[in-house]
C-alpha cells in the first residue's frame, strides 16, 4: 500500500510540475533520490574500475621496472625464456604498425567521409552507409585470417622477403579503424550547419573551395575526435596483427622498406605468452609492464587527443 | 482496482514458491543421482590432459581409441604448448601435461613450491623435420650449417648451395616444446655451454599450421616441425650430424636405429604418482595399442628404440 501511496504522490508531483515546476523541484520524492543515486554511482563505477585496473596493472608490472635494470629494459632484444626482457622491439614495432595504419586509413577515411557527407547523391549514401556498418562488424580474427591467406602473399610478391610484414598487419589494421574514422567524420560534417555553405556558396566560393575552406575547419574537432578513435582501436587490436605480422622481435633499419619487414607488437607478445608464464614470475611481471607501456601510450594520446580538440574548439568558439 | 493488484501479487508469489520448490527437489535428485553414479563406476570426472602441440593429435587419438577400452574414463585433451601444459600442472588445472621437451629444472621448482612432484613419462619419439619450399634447391644441409642459419651467421642461400637469396627463418612461439629442443640441440649444437639465441629476425609462428603454410609459399623460406606434421607441400631436408657424416632422411626408421640426428622424446607429466584410473590409461597409452596410434600418425613407437 505504501508503494501504491507513493506513487500517486510522484503522480501529483508529475502533474504539478507542469503547471508549477519551480515549486516542486524543491520537494523531491523519494523515488527521484534512488534514480539520481543509481546514476551517479553508475558514473562513479567507471572511475572506480579505471582505478582498479590500472591498480592491478601497477601490482602485476612494477616489479618488472624495479627487478630490472631500465638499460636492460629498454634493450633491444626480447627472447624472455634465456631472461633476455628488452622492450624496445615490442615498442617500435606496435608504433610501426599503428603508424603504417594512421598514414593508410586517415586520408583513406576522411576522403571517404566527405564524399559521403558533402558530395554523393543520396541513393549513393543509402547504399554505401549500411555497407560500411557491416564493414565495422566484421570480427577481427576474420580480417586477420583474410590478411595471412590473401594479403600476404600480394605483399610477398612486391619483393619483402615474406609477406608476414608491418605493412601487412597496417593494412589491416587500417580497414579496422576505417568505418569508426568514416561513421564519426561523417556525423562531425553532419553537424555543420546549413547557412556555412550557402553563405560559402552565395559569396561565389566553389563546392571544393566550401568543402576545404569552410566545411572541413568547422566539423575539425570532431574529425580530429574520429582520427583518434581510430588510431585507439588500431595500436590495441592483436589477434589479427599477431597472424600476418610474422612476430620477429626485430628493429628494422630506418628507410623505404621499413614496412616491409616483420615485426612484433606488444599486444601480440602478451597474447603469445601469458599462457606459459609461471604466475609470479619474472617474465609474468614483464608481460604486465608491457601492459602498463600499452596504458601509458594510450592514455597519452587520449590526453593529446584532448588537448587538440579542446584547443581547436575554443578558438573556434572564439571566432564565432 | 487494488484488490486485483493484490490478487494478482498473491498469484505471483504462490507461482514463485511452487518453482523453488522444484528446483530444491530437482537439485537433490541430482546430487542423489550423482552421487549414484559415483558410486557404481568410479569417479565420472573427466581426465585433464593439455600441452604440447606436438603431441595433441597423438593424444586425441588416445584418447578417441580409449573410449572403447573403457567407456566410462573421460579424457578432455586440449594443446596450446608444451611450456603451457606444464605451467597448468603447476597451477593445478590438469592431470596430465603433455610435452615435446623435458621439463626444465625451475618448472620442477615451481611444482615443488606447489606441492606437486612432477613424474615422467616417455609416450613416444619424434623425428623433427627440417623444411623448405619445392622451388629451393638446397636438398642438404648439416647441423653446424642449421645452427649458422638460424643465429643469423649464414644469412643467404647462396653460402649453403642454394639461389643469391636471403634467408626467411620460420619458428614456433618460445613455449613451444620443439622450440626449445631446437634451440639446445640445433641453435647450441647441444652444448649446454652455448648461449647462442635464434637470429632477432626469425618469425614467430603461434602454430605449426603457421610455420608449414610459410614455407609451403615462400620460396626463401626454412622452418621445423614434427614430422607427423610435414604435408606435400614442403620439402623435407636430408640432415647430417657434421659434414663428414651421411645425410639423413627423417622417418620412423631413421628415427627409431638413430642415425637420423633430431629424434626426441615425447612426454607426459603428471601431479605426483598417478591416480589408478590414469596409471591404466598411461599403461594403456605406452602398450602396444597406443604405441600401434603412435606409428600410424608418423611418430616413432617407444618400444622399437
Amino acid at each position: 500500500m505504501a508503494n501504491l501511496n507513493d506513487f500517486a504522490k510522484a503522480r501529483t508531483a508529475q502533474i504539478a510540475l507542469r503547471v508549477r515546476p519551480m515549486g516542486v523541484w524543491l520537494r523531491r520524492g523519494r523515488l527521484e533520490t534512488l534514480i539520481e543515486l543509481l546514476i551517479r554511482l553508475s558514473g562513479v563505477s567507471t572511475i572506480v574500475i579505471v582505478g582498479l585496473i590500472f591498480l592491478f596493472l601497477l601490482r602485476e608490472g612494477l616489479p618488472a621496472f624495479l627487478d630490472i635494470p631500465l638499460r636492460q629494459l629498454f634493450g633491444s632484444r626480447w627472447y624472455p625464456i634465456e631472461g633476455f626482457y628488452g622492450i624496445w622491439p615490442l615498442l617500435v614495432g606496435s608504433l610501426v604498425v599503428t603508424a603504417g595504419a594512421i598514414v593508410i586509413a586517415v586520408p583513406l577515411g576522411l576522403t571517404t567521409a566527405v564524399y559521403l557527407g558533402e558530395i554523393a547523391p543520396v541513393w549513393q549514401r543509402e547504399i554505401l552507409k549500411p555497407l560500411i556498418e557491416v564493414l565495422a562488424g566484421i570480427p577481427s580474427i576474420v580480417l586477420g585470417f583474410l590478411g595471412w591467406v590473401a594479403l600476404a602473399p600480394i605483399i610477398q610478391s612486391l619483393g619483402a622477403p615474406t609477406g608476414l610484414t608491418a605493412l601487412t598487419g597496417s593494412l589491416i589494421l587500417a580497414y579496422m579503424a576505417l568505418p569508426t574514422i568514416i561513421s564519426i567524420s561523417e556525423d562531425a560534417l553532419y553537424a555543420v550547419p546549413k547557412e556555412y555553405r550557402d553563405g560559402a556558396l552565395a559569396i561565389g566560393a566553389t563546392q571544393w573551395q566550401t568543402i576545404w575552406r569552410v566545411v572541413l575547419p568547422a566539423a575539425r574537432s570532431g574529425l580530429a575526435m574520429a582520427v583518434m578513435l581510430g588510431i585507439g582501436r588500431a595500436i590495441g587490436e592483436t589477434m589479427a596483427v599477431m597472424m600476418v605480422t610474422g612476430n620477429a622481435a626485430f628493429i628494422p633499419d630506418l628507410g623505404l622498406d621499413l614496412p616491409l619487414h616483420p615485426v612484433r607488437t606488444m599486444t601480440a607478445t602478451i597474447a603469445a605468452e601469458m599462457g606459459e608464464v609461471a604466475q609470479g614470475s619474472l617474465h609474468y611481471n614483464v608481460l604486465f609492464g608491457i601492459g602498463i607501456v600499452l596504458f601509458v601510450v594510450t592514455f597519452a594520446i587520449n590526453l593529446v587527443a584532448g588537448r587538440l580538440v579542446g584547443s581547436v574548439v575554443r578558438r573556434r568558439g572564439g571566432q564565432l | 482496482m487494488i484488490e486485483t493488484d493484490d490478487k494478482a501479487r498473491r498469484g505471483t508469489a504462490w507461482i514463485a514458491a511452487l518453482l523453488a520448490a522444484l528446483l530444491a527437489l530437482a537439485a537433490l535428485t541430482g546430487c542423489a543421482s550423482r552421487a549414484a553414479g559415483d558410486t557404481a563406476r568410479g569417479a565420472a570426472r573427466a581426465i585433464q590432459n593439455k600441452g604440447s602441440d606436438t603431441l595433441v593429435n597423438v593424444a586425441l587419438a588416445w584418447a578417441e581409441a580409449y573410449q572403447k577400452v573403457a567407456p566410462d574414463v573421460a579424457i578432455a585433451v586440449t594443446g596450446g604448448g608444451s611450456g603451457t601444459g606444464i605451467a597448468a600442472l603447476i597451477n593445478g588445472t590438469v592431470d596430465i601435461a603433455n610435452a615435446s621437451r623435458e621439463i626444465k629444472s625451475d618448472e620442477i621448482a615451481a611444482a615443488r613450491a606447489q606441492g606437486i612432484e612432477p613424474v615422467e613419462f616417455v609416450v613416444a619419439i619424434d623425428a623433427l623435420a627440417i623444411i623448405v619450399n619445392h622451388h629451393n634447391p638446397v636438398d642438404r644441409l648439416t647441423l653446424p650449417q642449421l645452427a649458422d642459419i638460424f643465429t643469423g651467421r649464414i644469412t643467404n642461400w647462396k653460402e649453403v648451395g642454394g639461389r643469391d637469396a636471403p634467408i626467411v627463418l620460420v619458428s614456433r612461439e618460445s613455449n613451444s616444446g620443439t622450440h626449445v629442443y631446437f634451440l639446445e640441440e640445433v641453435v647450441r649444437l647441444g652444448d649446454p655451454n652455448n648461449r647462442d639465441i635464434f637470429a632477432a629476425h626469425t618469425l614467430m609462428m603461434p602454430s605449426s599450421v603457421g610455420i608449414t603454410s610459410e614455407v609451403s609459399r615462400n620460396p626463401n623460406a626454412i622452418g621445423y616441425d614434427g614430422l607427423g606434421y610435414v604435408t606435400a607441400e614442403e620439402k623435407v631436408i636430408a640432415v647430417a650430424r657434421d659434414a663428414s657424416s651421411p645425410y639423413v632422411l627423417p622417418a620412423v626408421e631413421t628415427a627409431a636405429d638413430g642415425s637420423y640426428p633430431l629424434a626426441r622424446n615425447l612426454f607426459m607429466y603428471t601431479a605426483g604418482q598417478p591416480s589408478d584410473e590414469i596409471a591404466a590409461y598411461l599403461d594403456w597409452i605406452r602398450g602396444p595399442e597406443g604405441q600401434a596410434i603412435v606409428k600410424a600418425l608418423g611418430f616413432v613407437p617407444v618400444t622399437e628404440n
